[in-house]
């Protein structure tokens, strides 16, 4: 029996694992991106170390920002399926962080 | 090649995805978003890897310290990328009600993995670092 107002809701929790997978994956980009910091900081406060900084605190915010919409989608009991846009935005944040290193390491 | 020009074109244009057959069930695409972003992880980690060889095995030679780091960035971009490609393929067929795509790149970056930890053994083994 369901409640007037509530939707039936999956039992295999399909949303909330989809969520759960997210957050995951949210905890491993910014262990990445700890990481990368630690390889940009060097004390010095040039204007490269700066902008090294900043890029991958914009970086980082990013994919926050692209998990953050859709977690929030994911609360719906028939959340719509991901958008191409968003898939190509979570791995752009990936591409980039690699990109970044590949720049500081050569 | 001309299909994976189409398919990268789709990444940006939901609206042309929801126009190729019908909406299938929202668990399955679901499940393909969860794989989806299994990948990604498992290009973080690869990313990640690239970072801890440079920072933390300062003993390595220079060639084969950035060598590694390079060869671990470049298939974390590569598994990054191909995640999104396969979602989207994945994605297509399942609206179309055709089989799920087969690939590769699983078993390619299996056995990269396992050539690369080879190697380190090998400079382990060897005692190729910079210092005795």
């Amino acid at each position: 029996m369901t409640r007037p107002g509530t939707a039936v809701r999956d039992a295999g929790l399909q949303p909330e694992r989809t969520r759960l997978a997210w957050r995951r994956t949210t905890l491993a980009c910014s262990v990445t991106a700890v990481l990368a910091l630690r390889q940009a900081l060097h004390g010095t406060g040039s204007p490269v170390e700066v902008g090294g900084v900043a890029v991958i605190a914009l970086v980082w915010v990013a994919f926050l920002w692209v998990a953050h919409r859709r977690i929030r989608q994911l609360t719906a009991a028939r959340p719509a399926a991901l958008t191409p846009k968003a898939a190509a935005g979570a791995a752009a944040c990936a591409v980039a962080l690699a990109v970044f290193a590949m720049a500081v390491i050569v | 090649m001309i299909d994976f020009v189409k398919d990268v074109r789709l990444w940006f244009a939901p609206q042309r995805l929801r126009a190729e057959g019908e909406t299938p069930d929202y668990r399955f695409s679901l499940a393909n978003e969860r794989t989806f972003l299994a990948w990604i992880r498992t290009a973080l980690a690869l990313v990640g890897g690239g970072f801890a060889v440079d920072q933390f095995l300062p003993d390595l030679r220079w060639g084969v310290r950035v060598g590694m780091a390079l060869a671990l960035l470049a298939v974390g971009a590569a598994c990054a990328l191909r995640a999104v490609h396969h979602w989207v393929r994945c994605e297509r067929a399942m609206r179309r009600g055709e089989d799920l795509p087969l690939s590769p790149f699983p078993v390619l970056l299996s056995l990269g993995v396992g050539l690369v930890a080879v190697a380190m053994m090998v400079v382990v083994l060897l005692g190729w670092t910079s210092r005795p």
